[in-house]
C-alpha cells in the first residue's frame, strides 16, 4: 500500500502544490499494471469510465475553502488537448467558470491510477469519470445547500460556483464544503445535465496550455529546473547487444563540471554540473569506452522474409459465411509496411531525485503508475518509495523513450543522492533506441461475382507486438543493460475487438464470406511497441487500398462501392460528408498527373469514424507526391471541443501523410542507421498539403469517442488510392517515397 | 571621292549583311500532330530516359516547384537571364509539334523548329556529338511525357544580344558540329565515357572556362569554370581535390557520395540527383573518362597517403575542447579567432568518429571547397547549408547566414583554409563574402 | 564572463565561449522558449533571433554573439500580454504538443520583420528548416498569415503613421 508519500517539504511547491489533502490509492497488483493496456482494451468501457475503479469523488474533484476546484486525472497531456477537454467537462457539469478549475495530471501520489494514456481512451475513461464525478458533486453540494437554506434541493440551481435559491439567496461552493468531506463514493445513477443546458461542453474553448507554450512558460519536463539540479547523459552501446569491455574515464573527467561516471554492467552514464558539459563529457566518455559489438539485428533486405519465417501465433479473428460459390473473379494483393518511428521533436527527458531512500521521477510517460512499478523493480526498491509525477513532454505518439529515460534517470539519481538529476537523450539516441512501430505484412484476397458484387474476403496480417510497454523493468532499455539484467516477459497480443497488430484488420463492410486471421509474432527482431494507432495504420491502408482495387475490378466508383457494403448509418454519414465536401466526382481526374483517392475506417471498429478524400499530384520525373487538397469528415460522438477534434484530426492526417510518403527506418545488422533527420527524413513545410479541411459530424446524443488515432489509416490509403488514380499504378509497399514511386512508374 | 568611298562602304556592309542573313536564316520545319505514346517503342523510351538523366535535361528545364520538363527556370548568364523552355510535348507551349528531324536539328545546331536560333545556354555545342540513335531515344522519351501547358517568361537580354540571328555568327566561330569521333587508342569504356561526358553530359559547360563571348576555351578544357555563382572545379591535372579522382571515387560521387570527396553541393547536386539512376556501366564509363582528364593527379601533387595522413593529423577529436590538435590559433587582422568559432559552431558535426551516418561529414581536408582556388563554394555552403531533396535521405548541414557576421565568416574560413586546406590563404576572401551576401540580400 | 544582449537586457554569462547559445539560454538564463530538439541544426526547435535573423541556437556558440542582439520567444511578449504573432498562434490554436512552436514563432518573426507582407509561398519557404512532428503545420501557416495580415494592415492604417512590427 502506498503510505502517504510525503515529499521533502522544501520541494513541496515544486511538486505541484501539495495541499493538506493527501488521498491514498491502493496500488494495483504489479501484474495487473503490466497487463493494463491489454486488459483495458479488452474490457467494454464501464458506464462511468474510470470512476468505476476509483469511486471516491474526491479522487477526481476537490474544492477548497475559496471555492477553487481542482480536478485530478490519472491521464497525461500528450499534446492532444486532453487537459482542456477534461476541464470543460468538469466546469460545465459543476456550473463553475472554466478559469476557476485547476487540473492535476497523473501523479502516483495524488491521482487515481488510470493506467496508460493510450489508445484514444482518455476521454472515454477519464473524461467520463470526471464528468460523472462532477455531476455527483454538484448534486451533493446542492443537497448541502438545501439543508442550510431549508428548502428542497429541487428548487435550487447551481451557477457560477454557487448554489442559488429562487429568492436570490446564494451560497458559494467554498462555503458549502467548509468542514465537510467529499470523500464519498459515487452513487448511481449520475444525473448529468441535459445536453441542451451545456454552455462549455460542445464549444471550441481555447486550450488552456497554449499561452504558456507560445511565450516560453514552463510547459515540459524538459523545462523543469530544481534547486541543485545536475545534468546527466547516457552513453549507449554502439550496437544492439554490445558489451562494454573497457573504459577509460580520463577524457570525461577532464571536462570542466564533471561530477561522476555511473557504470552498471553495460549501462554507462556521466553526470556534470551543466548540460553542455554533460554532453561534452558524454562524447569523451564514449571515446574512452571499448565495446564488443554484436550483430543482433536482422538483415534489412530480408526483413519481410524474416518476419514470415518467425514463429507466429495464429488466431482467426473473424470467420463468417459458408464459402464463396459464385466467384467470377478473384483479386489478390500483398501489402508491406517498414518499421517507422515516433520521432518526437523533443528527445525524451526525465528528472529524478533520490533522497532519504525515496525516489521521485518527473516524466512524460504515458503511464505514471506502470512506470513506478517498472522503476521500483529496476532499482529493487519498494514501490511505495517511488513516486512518479507526470509532466508534459514533446508529442510522443505512443510508447517512445519516455519510460526508458525515466529508468536512466532513476539509475543515475541513486548514485547522486540529494541532487535532482536531469537526463535528456540526444537526437541520435532517440532515433537509434526508441521502440519502433512494427514492420508488417498483410495479404488480402477478394472475390467478386459476375455482377461485380463483393462476395468473399480473406485477410491475413503478420506483425510483431504493438505493445511492449513497461510492465516491469524487463521492458525498460536500461533494464537490459545493467549488471543483473531483467528479462522481458513474453509479449501478449492485444485481443479483439480493439486488437494490436490486427487492429482494424476486420473490415466494417458487410460481406457475405469473411475470414480474417491474425499472425502474432511474439519474437521481436527489432524492438517495437505502440506507435499511434498501432496496427490500424497498416490494416486500414491495406483494407482500404484493397477496396479500391476491388472497386476497380468491379468497374465501380470507389466511394459508391464502399457505400454498397456499409450499413452503420454513422459510417455512411461520414463517407457521404467527406465525399460531398470534397466534391467527389466519380471517374473524374482533376488534371494531368493528378488523381483523387478515398478511404474510410472506424478506429478500432469501436471509436471515431473517419473518412478522407485526397487529391494527389505525382511528379513522374522525381516520384514526389504533392497533396494539393485533403478533406476529412469525423464523427466522434459528442464533440466536447470541436476545434480540439479538428486539431487532432489535422495532426493525424499530416503526420500520416509524412509516414506514408517518406518514412522508413533503416538498419544494419548491428544498429539502426536512421539516426537523425537526414537519415530519417520526415515532412517539412515544402510537403505540407495545400489545404486540409476537417468536417465534424457532431452527435450530441452519443457518447464521446476517442479521436486522436482515427485519421492515420484512412490518410495512408486515401493517398495510395489517389496516386493509383493519378498514375494507373498501384503501390502496395509503404512508404510511397519518391524513389519507390519513380521506380513503380517506370518511364 | 568621299562619295564613292561611302557608297563602296555601304555596298560592303550590305553585302556582308546579306551574307550574314543567308547564313543566319533557317527554314522552319512543318509542325506535326503530336504522336501518341504508341508511336514509340518502350525500349527507346527507357533508353531515352537514361540519356536524358545523363544530359540533366530536367535540371534546367524544370522551374523550382514546377512540373518536370515544363521549363521556366531562370538561368543567369553574364549576358542576362535566359529562361529554359518547355520541352514537354504540349502542342502550344512545348515541343508537341516538333518532328524528330526538328528535334535533331535543335540538338545538333541549336535551331528551334520554327528556324529561330537558340542561345548556347542550351548546350548544343555538346549535344551535337550525340548519335542519331540517342537523339531519337531522347525524343521518344520527351514526347511521351505528360504534356504541360506552360509558357516560359521572355528572356532578359540587352540589345543586341536579344537579336537571335547573331547566334549564327557565334556558331560559325564556336560550334563544332557533328557526332563524336572515338579515339581508337583508348578503351571502349573510355570512349563511351568520352562520348557521354563530351556530348550529352556536357561536363565542359561548367568545368571549362569561357571566353568573353561565353564559349568554352578550347585551350583550357576542364581547367575549371563557373556555374550559377559557384566555382566548378577543374577536372584536369589542376584539380583542387586533395585526393586524386580515381575511377572508383568518381563513380561513387556520381552516385551520391564518396568517402574521400564527399557529396555534390550547389548546382552539381541536382546533376548528381538526375544522373544517379543512369545505367551503372554508363556512370562507370564517365568515371573512366573524367578520371583520365586529370591523369590521377591533383594540383597539390601530394600522394593519397600523404593526404590521408594530413587529414588524420588535422582532424578534431570527438571533444574538440580537450583533444584539440596543437596548432597556433589563426588571428587575422581585426578578426576573431577562427579556430574558436570552428570549435563552437562546426565541430559538433565536423569531428572525427561521430556516430551519425550523415552528420558525420567528409573530412574537411578532403574537400575541394576548402582546398580549391576560389572560396565561393565554401562561402555559399557555410551560409546556406546543405539540404537533401524534400522527403529524401541525405546529409543536412544548417546554414549559418544568420549566425555569422561577415567578419566572423571571414575569420572562420581563414582558419578552415589554413588548418584543413593546407593551402595559401585566399586573396579577396572578404570581398567574395561581401559580394555573395550583398547579392543574396538584394 | 561574457556579456550577452538577450531580449534587450545585458546578461553576464559565465560559460565556456564554445557553448552553444541554446544551453546558455536554458541553463544559465532559465529561459524555456528555445528547445533542444537535435543539437545539429536540423529541426529548428532551438530557433531564436540574432540581429533579426533566425538562427539555430544549438549550433551557435556564444563566442559569436558578443555585442549582438538576441531575441527569444520570451522577448516578444508574455502570456498576459502576447505579441501579435504569439496572439495569432493562440487565436489559431496553433499547437498540439507545442514543443516546436517557440522555434516556429521565432522563425516566422524573423520573416515578418524583414517582410511585412509575405506571400503564402514565402511563408512556407521560410519555415522549411523547422520540423513539427504533431502535424500542426496548417495552423502554423495560418497563424503566420494572420499575424502578417494583422501587422500589415496595422502598418497600412493611416492613423498608425509609422510602420509597426
Ligand atoms: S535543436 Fe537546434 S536545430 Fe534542432
Ligand atoms: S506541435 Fe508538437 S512538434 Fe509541433
Amino acid at each position: 500500500m502506498n503510505a502517504q508519500f510525503q515529499p521533502n517539504l522544501t520541494r513541496r511547491t515544486l511538486l505541484g502544490g501539495g495541499g493538506a489533502l493527501v488521498v491514498s490509492f491502493s496500488l494495483r497488483p504489479f501484474a495487473r499494471a503490466a497487463a493494463q493496456e491489454v486488459q483495458s482494451e479488452a474490457e467494454a468501457l464501464p458506464e462511468w469510465g474510470s470512476l468505476k475503479d476509483n469511486p471516491m469523488l474526491d479522487s477526481w474533484i476537490r474544492i477548497d475553502a475559496e471555492g477553487k476546484v481542482t480536478v485530478f486525472t490519472g491521464k497525461a497531456e500528450l499534446g492532444q488537448g486532453i487537459k482542456t477537454a477534461l476541464v470543460q467537462l468538469a466546469a460545465d457539469e459543476l456550473s463553475v467558470p472554466l478559469g476557476s478549475v485547476a487540473l492535476v495530471t497523473a501523479d502516483t501520489a495524488r491521482t487515481a491510477d488510470e493506467g496508460y494514456t493510450a489508445a484514444s481512451h482518455s476521454m472515454e475513461e477519464s473524461g467520463t469519470a470526471i464528468w460523472h464525478a462532477a455531476s455527483q458533486v454538484r448534486h451533493i453540494l446542492t443537497g448541502w445547500a438545501a439543508e442550510r437554506l431549508g428548502t428542497g434541493a429541487g428548487e435550487l440551481r447551481a451557477e457560477g460556483g454557487a448554489v442559488l435559491a429562487p429568492d436570490g439567496r446564494r451560497i458559494g461552493y467554498g462555503e458549502l464544503v467548509a468542514g465537510r468531506s467529499l470523500h464519498v463514493a459515487a452513487a448511481a445513477p449520475s444525473r448529468l445535465k441535459p445536453v441542451g443546458e451545456y454552455k462549455i461542453i460542445g464549444t471550441s474553448v481555447a486550450r488552456i496550455d497554449i499561452p504558456a507554450k507560445v511565450t516560453g512558460g514552463v510547459a515540459y519536463v524538459q523545462d523543469l529546473r530544481l534547486p541543485g539540479m545536475v545534468h546527466a547523459r547516457i552513453v549507449r552501446p554502439p550496437s544492439r547487444g554490445a558489451r562494454l569491455t573497457g573504459l577509460d574515464t580520463r577524457g570525461a573527467e577532464a571536462i570542466p563540471g564533471f561530477l561522476k561516471v555511473v557504470r552498471n554492467g553495460n549501462f554507462l552514464a556521466v553526470v556534470a554540473e551543466r548540460e553542455f558539459q554533460a554532453i561534452r563529457a558524454m562524447q569523451a566518455l564514449a571515446a574512452g569506452a571499448t565495446w564488443q559489438r554484436a550483430a543482433a539485428l536482422p538483415n534489412e533486405d530480408e526483413i519481410f522474409e524474416v518476419l514470415r519465417r518467425l514463429q507466429s501465433e495464429e488466431r482467426v479473428i473473424k470467420a463468417e459465411g459458408g464459402g464463396v460459390t459464385n466467384a467470377a473473379q478473384t483479386i489478390e494483393a500483398r501489402y508491406l509496411r517498414p518499421y517507422q518511428m515516433h520521432g518526437s521533436i523533443g528527445p525524451s527527458c526525465a528528472v529524478a531525485l533520490y533522497e532519504n531512500d525515496a525516489l521521485t521521477v518527473w516524466s512524460h510517460t504515458q503511464g505514471a503508475f506502470p512506470l513506478r512499478a517498472a522503476v521500483s523493480e529496476l532499482l529493487r526498491m519498494p514501490p511505495e518509495k517511488v513516486r512518479v509525477i507526470h509532466m508534459e513532454g514533446a508529442g510522443c505518439y505512443g510508447h517512445n523513450a519516455a519510460d526508458d529515460v525515466g529508468g536512466d534517470a532513476a539509475l543515475v539519481a541513486r548514485e547522486m543522492p540529494g541532487r535532482p538529476v536531469r537526463v535528456q537523450w540526444m537526437r541520435e539516441q532517440e532515433h537509434g533506441w526508441e521502440p519502433l512501430g512494427s514492420a508488417m505484412i498483410t495479404e488480402a484476397s477478394g472475390q467478386l461475382d459476375a455482377d461485380g458484387n463483393l462476395v468473399g474476403w480473406t485477410y491475413d496480417v503478420w506483425s510483431c507486438p504493438h505493445s511492449t510497454r513497461p510492465g516491469g523493468a524487463g521492458w525498460l532499455l536500461p533494464g537490459w543493460e545493467i549488471e543483473s539484467p531483467f528479462q522481458p516477459d513474453r509479449p501478449k497480443p492485444i485481443p479483439q475487438p480493439a486488437g494490436g497488430g490486427d487492429r482494424n484488420a476486420i473490415p466494417l463492410y458487410r460481406i457475405p464470406n469473411v475470414r480474417v486471421v491474425d499472425h502474432f509474432i511474439p519474437e521481436i527482431p527489432i524492438r517495437t511497441s505502440a506507435l499511434r494507432s498501432l496496427g490500424a495504420y497498416m490494416n486500414v491502408f491495406s483494407v482500404e487500398s484493397f477496396m479500391d482495387e476491388l472497386a476497380r475490378a468491379a468497374k465501380a466508383d470507389p466511394v459508391a462501392f464502399r457505400m454498397r457494403y456499409l450499413e452503420d448509418p454513422r459510417a455512411r454519414a461520414v463517407v457521404e460528408t467527406a465525399a460531398e465536401k470534397f466534391g467527389w466526382k466519380p471517374g473524374e481526374k482533376p488534371g494531368p498527373g493528378r488523381g483523387q483517392g478515398f478511404a474510410f475506417a472506424r478506429y478500432k471498429n469501436l471509436a471515431c469514424y473517419v473518412a478522407i478524400a485526397v487529391e494527389a499530384e505525382v511528379d513522374a520525373g522525381t516520384g514526389y507526391i504533392h497533396l494539393p487538397r485533403i478533406v476529412a469528415a469525423i464523427d466522434s460522438g459528442l464533440a466536447v471541443n470541436p476545434d480540439g477534434i479538428r486539431n487532432q484530426t489535422e495532426g493525424g492526417i499530416l503526420q500520416a501523410s509524412s509516414w506514408t510518403r517518406f518514412e522508413e527506418v533503416r538498419f544494419s545488422t548491428e544498429e539502426i542507421t536512421s539516426r537523425d533527420w537526414g537519415s530519417y527524413p520526415i515532412m517539412r513545410f515544402e510537403s505540407v498539403p495545400g489545404s486540409v479541411e476537417v468536417h465534424i459530424v457532431n452527435r450530441p446524443d452519443q457518447p464521446f469517442l476517442g479521436t486522436g488515432e482515427g485519421a492515420q489509416g484512412p490518410t495512408a490509403a486515401a493517398i495510395a488510392n489517389a496516386v493509383a488514380d493519378a498514375t494507373g499504378v498501384r503501390i502496395r509497399t509503404l512508404p510511397l517515397s519518391p524513389k519507390r514511386v519513380k521506380a513503380a512508374l517506370g518511364v | 571621292m568621299w562619295k564613292r568611298l561611302l557608297l563602296g562602304l555601304i555596298v560592303l556592309v550590305l553585302a556582308a549583311g546579306i551574307g550574314f542573313f543567308a547564313l543566319a536564316w533557317r527554314s522552319a520545319y512543318d509542325p506535326i500532330d503530336p504522336p501518341g505514346r504508341t508511336a514509340f517503342d518502350d525500349a527507346a523510351i527507357a533508353r531515352g530516359a537514361a540519356l536524358a538523366g545523363i544530359g540533366d535535361c530536367a535540371v534546367c528545364h524544370t522551374a523550382a516547384g514546377g512540373e518536370a520538363y515544363a521549363g521556366g527556370l531562370p538561368i543567369p548568364t553574364p549576358f542576362g537571364t535566359i529562361y529554359s523552355t518547355n520541352i514537354t510535348p504540349d502542342p502550344e507551349t512545348g515541343i508537341g509539334r516538333w518532328s524528330e528531324a526538328a528535334f535533331r536539328r535543335s540538338m545538333r545546331e541549336g535551331v528551334a523548329r520554327d528556324g529561330s536560333h537558340l542561345y548556347p545556354a542550351f548546350p548544343y555545342p555538346h549535344f551535337t556529338k550525340a548519335t542519331d540513335e540517342d537523339i531519337r531515344a531522347i525524343y521518344a522519351f520527351l514526347m511521351t511525357r505528360e504534356p504541360v501547358r506552360a509558357e516560359a517568361p521572355a528572356n532578359q537580354l540587352p540589345f543586341p544580344l536579344n537579336f537571335r540571328p547573331l547566334m549564327a555568327g557565334w556558331n560559325l566561330l564556336f560550334l563544332d558540329e557533328g557526332p563524336f569521333r572515338p579515339d581508337p587508342n583508348q578503351s571502349e569504356a573510355w570512349n563511351r565515357g568520352a562520348y557521354l561526358a563530351e556530348g550529352l553530359g556536357h561536363c565542359g559547360s561548367c568545368h571549362t572556362p569561357v571566353n568573353a563571348l561565353g564559349a568554352e576555351r578550347k585551350d583550357r578544357r576542364y581547367a575549371g569554370g563557373v556555374a550559377e555563382g559557384w566555382h566548378a572545379p577543374a577536372l584536369d591535372a589542376s584539380s583542387p581535390a586533395p585526393m586524386p579522382w580515381t575511377e572508383e571515387a568518381l563513380a561513387n560521387y556520381l552516385r551520391g557520395w564518396d568517402p574521400h570527396h564527399g557529396l555534390a553541393a550547389g548546382p552539381m547536386a541536382p546533376v548528381v540527383e538526375t544522373m544517379k539512376d543512369a545505367p551503372a556501366a554508363d556512370i562507370a564509363a564517365i568515371a573512366t573518362y573524367v578520371a583520365s582528364l586529370s591523369g590521377g593527379r591533383t594540383a597539390s601533387r601530394r600522394s593519397a597517403d600523404q593526404v590521408v595522413a594530413f587529414a588524420e593529423e588535422r582532424a578534431f577529436g570527438p571533444v574538440p575542447q580537450v583533444d584539440r590538435p596543437k596548432i597556433s590559433a589563426v588571428q587575422a587582422e581585426g578578426l576573431q579567432d577562427g579556430e574558436r568559432l570552428f570549435v563552437g559552431a562546426c565541430a559538433t558535426c565536423h569531428h572525427e568518429g561521430g556516430a551519425l551516418p550523415y552528420t558525420r561529414p567528409v573530412e574537411l581536408s578532403f574537400s575541394s571547397s576548402v582546398t580549391g582556388p576560389d572560396p565561393r563554394n565554401l562561402v555559399r555552403i557555410v551560409l546556406d547549408g546543405i539540404h537533401p531533396p524534400e522527403g529524401q535521405p541525405g546529409p543536412i548541414m544548417p546554414g549559418f547566414a544568420g549566425a555569422l557576421t561577415d567578419q566572423q565568416l571571414e575569420a572562420l574560413l581563414i582558419y578552415v583554409r589554413r588548418h584543413f586546406g593546407n593551402a595559401p590563404a585566399w586573396r579577396e576572401l572578404g570581398a567574395t563574402i561581401r559580394d555573395i551576401r550583398g547579392s543574396d540580400a538584394s | 564572463m561574457m556579456a550577452l544582449d538577450v531580449n534587450g537586457t545585458t546578461r553576464q554569462v559565465d560559460a565556456d565561449p564554445d557553448t552553444p547559445l541554446l544551453y546558455v539560454l536554458r541553463n544559465d538564463l532559465a529561459l524555456n522558449g528555445a528547445k533542444f530538439g537535435c543539437g545539429l541544426g536540423q529541426c529548428g526547435a532551438c530557433t531564436v533571433m540574432v540581429d533579426g535573423n533566425a538562427v539555430f541556437s544549438c549550433v551557435t556558440p556564444i563566442s559569436l554573439l558578443e555585442g549582438r542582439r538576441i531575441t527569444t520567444v520570451e522577448g516578444l511578449g508574455t502570456a498576459e500580454n502576447p505579441s501579435p504573432l504569439q496572439q495569432a498562434f493562440i487565436d489559431e490554436q496553433a499547437a498540439q504538443c507545442g514543443y516546436c512552436i517557440a522555434g516556429m514563432i521565432m522563425r516566422a518573426q524573423a520573416l515578418l520583420e524583414r517582410n511585412a507582407r509575405p506571400s503564402d509561398a514565402e511563408i512556407r519557404r521560410q519555415m522549411q528548416p523547422n520540423l513539427c512532428r504533431c502535424g500542426t503545420h496548417m495552423r502554423i501557416l495560418r497563424a503566420v498569415r494572420r499575424a502578417a495580415d494583422a501587422m500589415g494592415s496595422a502598418s497600412a492604417a493611416p492613423a498608425g503613421g509609422e510602420a509597426r512590427l
